[in-house]
């Protein structure tokens, strides 16, 4: 079981979260009519070994999707952050 | 083999005697043995039958790592199969029985497998059943038959009479191992304040002391310690613990045997506790398990470890034999040999080794052992038991160089090195790494935040593991109190553990693995066949596999491929340890989450009115809803037929509280709508509400509902039951990180609101009685809400309709749900209304052809449901680019249609569509998604997703339910079977 840092909330189990997205990718904007651009970004995800930055919901917490970065190989957690807070 | 307890010694309270039973014999204890210690006083030599050949197998340790002797305990529901009788406690009246034997175990008719081994050698399921007779009814008899004869024991299928529980820990160290280095460690965190957990499977502290003769200086030392641990508050002892796991982040399961050493769990306690401990640091002390020899009828009763022999003498007072043949390859041995000689024993020691070190030879010659250097046990025979060894010459690598010996004896105690108990850190880190001067896998003694101490990483003395622990533990200055001499690791080790004759063949069957009688021919017969990998070594011998992981034989199944593959060990590799440790009961692990305490129960504020009244209820995700209301023992068919009849000529309420309900407030609450549902809702006026349907990213439908507009930023959104979590998450999702800059708050407000939907012609009537307001249809148009007082209960008053019916939706503070009800309920019998339940609604939805759940199931299109005309052109929304993917587009997709079915046979979900005319085979052209009796229309129908469906009106086609068994002919029509023009719910 991960171990998971939330900003509000500090360090709480993996069950109380849920994972959602790669949180490499940018979401198209709403005027986006490229369906490749949005097949990309909907269907199309790298696997990378190491370090990734990850969207998660602390969905039974504060419920604030935030930013963790992970290594996928290790689990290692270095840290996280309100998604909302981060630079778009 | 001629056991015997001694007169003194001992860890044992010989004040009281206690009996426990094996096998219908009576045993003669005392407080402080295991099942295995009493078996061995009384000379049980055999205590249990091997997985595959029914071989006779006696006991080989006195601890966590015995193969062997796995027994029933207990009767009844309490009846455990695969328990070790070493690690079970004797109590007084214990009762244990032998498994995988029969009729007994003393003769026992599955040992002629034995005598057939050749065709049950490495690989024999797997070869045996391909080819020819491949899922074959013979291969199915064979497979009920080879499953009786093999196997470990059975498990009662009674339900477990006991409380288990779970508790969730926290700390800044725990201690795995509460020997020497284990205690050193917790004494020096715990004295600087640091709050600890210090575990330990066996019942008592103080690890491989214990095994120490009594009156050793350690015993000083240790209770000193277990006083120190008893002072410190900060220091958690938990005994009769296994930590089992290792988990990411430092998290550990534990499993704590509260209750096991008992008959019975005393009143109020659990049988057994599961710990889930999250830690800042771990600090392993987990030991070392001995590492058996391989020879000629090794697995004989009275071939047992060095280490289980000594224990039994020193801590429990049996001596096991009279006779002892000590065959070793290194110096541990030596302390043991010495001390059963001490006791009285005659004892040979035979070592590989031509060079031993001379003060262990003094030591040996001074007891009286008769020392063979460059010797070993190539054979033991015997029946039922170890009557004699052949002992032999042999060179540096273990083959014999001269004729044997024949020494009479009754043990053989075996010592081929020790391997390191690393499964916790290899759980967590992967592959240890190999030692060449012990001969074994370490693991590093610092990585991320454990620590390993003592035996575990092979310290080279009992002090050494004195001082890693102490350090270990943070201890700085004051160091712990040094004693004594240490001969307890493979010191001076020669790393030979297989004995064969000049030929490399050995004279009889020699294991590797007890508990899955694994040989050594079988690991070079997966060589042969190019099993080479140590992966594919373990899945097609099954060498490391059950009850014991491979415990003792993982490291010589592992040399031996190395030797035949002519590579060194840690380019052979080892396997991966995974949790857990030791076999984990599900009860554990489960706890209090069973029955209706797996998840939570979900209750509208109405519901004790519904059970008051006889409803029937319904799960429905985690809430219980009205299924139906029967009256006069109606069965749920004439009750839901009588309601949904009910509604369309009269009046019906339904509680419609489970709904999910989302405030949506915010400057760009419009916007935020806009972009998440398909049609506008940016023209929305205030007053008025809209259903919505909203799509996921990939262009498939997500969930429907109505959205009403309370104020200037201020919207209510409904979703199905189902998806309400789903539908707030994914909003929070797009607001938190894709739609930023929107200002909108999305706030889950399902618990604040109880709903309740009003239905049927005289529905109008009924709200003007209790609400005295003006609703007309000029007031109150369709999709319009205004606010009414019913009793004293402000509500909001929604008008629309799922039914079909004039109808509404009434919405109401949560607490006063059950007000508003009954006021309905008082206010009805002049307009003759009922409530109806979950059922009736589905046939009503269903004659309309509304979707629902079963519809809107994450394959299906706005296109594929016939709801393109919802969506707006005007504006780009969630989903809007991809549902217009070509696949998407495909006129041949399944589309929504009705189907009415003849006869008089409802169809049942999920049947598959075929054309008349077409074999029903394969996925056929569609599915039956929904299916209800129509009280409406007198027939059976049903909602059902068709290839080209809205151009096959009509037609006749199969509905087919291969489940069931079930062929049925239905008629292609519209899904809206009744009032498709809405004059009702407009009325």
């Amino acid at each position: 079981m991960l171990r998971i840092p939330c900003p509000v909330c500090g360090l709480r189990d993996e069950t109380e979260f849920t994972y959602g997205a790669d949180a490499t990718l940018r979401r198209p904007d709403m005027e986006e009519t490229d369906p490749g651009v949005w097949h990309d970004y909907v269907f199309i995800r790298d696997n990378p070994q190491g370090r990734h930055k990850e969207y998660w919901h602390h969905v039974s917490g504060c419920r604030q999707w935030i930013l963790v970065e992970r290594d996928t190989l290790t689990h290692e957690i270095f840290g996280s952050s309100l998604v909302r807070e981060v630079a778009a | 083999m001629t056991a015997r307890r001694l007169l003194g010694g001992g860890r044992i309270d010989r004040s009281r005697q206690i009996t426990v039973q094996f096998d219908g014999r009576s045993f003669l204890a005392h407080p402080g043995d295991t099942l295995a210690s009493a078996l061995l006083a009384g000379g049980q030599k055999i205590l249990g039958r091997s997985f595959k050949y029914h071989r006779p197998r006696g006991l080989v340790a006195a601890g966590v790592e015995e193969t062997n002797a796995l027994v029933h305990l207990r009767d009844g529901e309490r009846h455990e199969p695969n328990a070790q009788a070493t690690m079970v406690e004797a109590f007084d009246g214990l009762r244990s029985t032998p498994q995988n034997a029969w009729p007994s175990l003393q003769f026992d008719f599955g040992a002629i497998n034995g005598l057939l081994s050749r065709f049950f050698g490495a690989g024999f399921y797997y070869k045996t059943f391909i080819g020819p007779f491949s899922g074959t009814k013979f291969w199915m008899f064979c497979e009920g038959f080879i499953r009786q004869a093999a196997g470990m024991g059975r498990a009662t299928t009674l339900a477990d009479p006991d409380q288990y529980e779970k508790i969730n820990a926290f700390c800044d160290v725990l201690i795995v191992g509460a020997g020497p280095a284990g205690i050193a460690a917790a004494l020096a965190a715990g004295r600087k304040g640091d709050n600890v957990i210090l575990v330990e499977q066996d019942r008592d502290l103080g690890g491989s002391l214990l095994s120490e003769p009594v009156g050793s200086p350690s015993d000083g030392w240790l209770a000193q310690a277990r006083a120190e641990l008893d002072d410190l508050p900060n220091i958690r002892v938990l005994t009769r613990t296994t930590a089992f796991g290792a988990y990411d982040c430092e998290v550990f399961g534990l499993v704590e045997r509260v209750q096991d050493h008992v008959l019975a769990p005393e009143r109020g306690k659990p049988r057994q506790r599961y710990w889930v401990v999250r830690t800042s640091r771990a600090v392993l002390a987990t030991g070392a398990i001995e590492r058996p020899m391989v020879f000629a009828g090794n697995d004989m009763p009275g071939v047992m470890l060095t280490s289980a022999v000594r224990s039994y003498l020193n801590r429990y007072a049996v001596l096991a034999g009279e006779r002892i043949v000590v065959a070793t390859n290194n110096d541990s041995a030596y302390t043991a040999a010495v001390e059963l000689a001490k006791s009285g024993a005659k004892v040979t020691i035979c070592d590989i080794r031509k060079e031993i070190p001379a003060q262990l030879g003094a030591n040996a010659k001074s007891a009286g052992i008769d020392l063979r250097p460059a010797h070993a046990v190539l054979k033991v025979t015997g029946c039922k038991g170890v009557k004699a060894a052949y002992l032999v010459p042999v060179s540096s690598q273990g083959k014999a160089t001269g004729g044997s010996v024949r020494v009479a004896c009754d043990i053989v105690a075996m010592s081929g090195g020790w391997a390191p108990t690393l499964h916790l850190w290899s759980q967590r880190f992967g592959k240890p790494i190999y030692s060449e001067g012990l001969d074994t896998f370490l693991p590093l003694a610092e990585k991320g935040a454990f620590t390993c101490v003592g035996s575990l990483v092979g310290s080279a003395s009992l002090r050494d593991a004195l001082q890693q622990g102490h350090k270990a533990g943070g201890g700085t200055g004051k160091e712990p109190a040094l004693f004594g001499h240490a001969d307890f690791w493979g010191r001076n080790l020669l790393p030979v553990t297989v004995v064969t004759k000049a030929d490399g063949g050995t004279p009889g069957k020699a294991f590797v693995d007890f508990q899955h009688d694994v040989k050594l021919a079988d690991i070079d017969q997966a060589y042969r066949e190019g099993y080479v990998s140590i992966e594919h070594l373990k899945r097609y011998t099954t060498s490391g596999m059950a009850a014991d992981q491979g415990k003792t034989s993982n490291l010589n199944a592992l040399a031996r491929m190395a030797e035949l593959r002519g590579l060194a060990i840690p380019n052979v590799g080892t396997t991966t340890f995974r949790p857990p440790y030791t076999p984990v009961t599900i009860g554990a692990i489960v706890a209090h989450d069973h029955g209706l305490h797996l998840r939570p129960t979900r209750l509208s504020t109405i519901h004790d009115w519904h059970t008051e009244n006889g409803a029937e209820m319904m799960d429905a995700g985690l809430w219980l809803r009205p299924w139906y209301y029967p009256e006069n023992g109606e069965s749920i068919t004439e009750a839901y037929v009588r309601e949904a009849i009910h509604v369309r000529e009269h009046v019906g309420i339904v509680d419609v509280s489970t709904l999910g309900k989302i405030a949506v407030q915010g400057p760009d609450a419009a916007e935020f709508l806009n972009r998440v549902y398909v049609n506008g809702f940016k023209t929305l006026p205030v007053g008025r509400l809209r259903y919505g349907i909203m799509l996921r990213e990939d262009g498939f439908v997500f969930d429907d509902g109505a959205t009403a507009r309370i104020g200037e930023y201020d919207y209510f959104m409904s979703t199905t039951t189902a998806n309400a979590a789903k539908v707030l998450a994914r909003a929070e999702y797009l607001l938190q990180t894709a739609w930023r800059d929107l200002k909108v708050h999305v706030t889950s407000v399902t618990d604040q609101w109880a709903a309740i939907a009003v239905a049927g012609p005289k529905s109008r009537r009924v709200l003007t009685d209790v609400t005295s307001a003006d609703l007309s249809r000029e007031v109150l148009p369709n999709n319009h809400f205004t606010y009414v007082t019913i009793g004293d209960v402000p509500c909001r008053l929604h008008r629309m309709s799922f039914s079909g019916e004039l109808a509404y939706e009434i919405y109401i503070p949560a607490k006063s749900g059950r007000k508003v009800w009954e006021a309905l309920i008082a206010a009805g019998p002049p307009h003759n209304l009922k409530p109806y339940g979950l059922e009736a609604m589905g046939a009503l939805r269903i004659e309309k052809g509304h979707i629902a759940g079963s519809e809107i199931e994450g394959r299906t299109t706005m296109k594929d449901l016939g709801l393109e005309g919802f969506a707006s052109s005007k504006k780009p929304f969630v989903g809007s680019v991809l549902r217009k993917r070509p696949v998407l587009e495909d006129p041949k997709r399944p589309s929504l249609v009705g189907l009415e079915i003849i006869g008089n046979q409802g169809a049942t979900a999920g049947s598959l569509l075929f054309a008349m005319n077409a074999p029903a085979k394969g996925h056929g052209e569609g599915w039956v998604s929904s299916t209800t009796y129509s009280p409406a229309l007198k027939k059976n129908i049903a909602l059902a997703l068709l290839s080209r469906g809205p151009e096959r009106f009509g037609e006749t086609i199969q509905v087919v339910d291969f489940v069931g068994n079930q062929t049925l002919h239905a008629k292609v029509v519209s899904h809206h079977f009744f009032d498709p023009e809405g004059h009702r719910q407009n009325g």
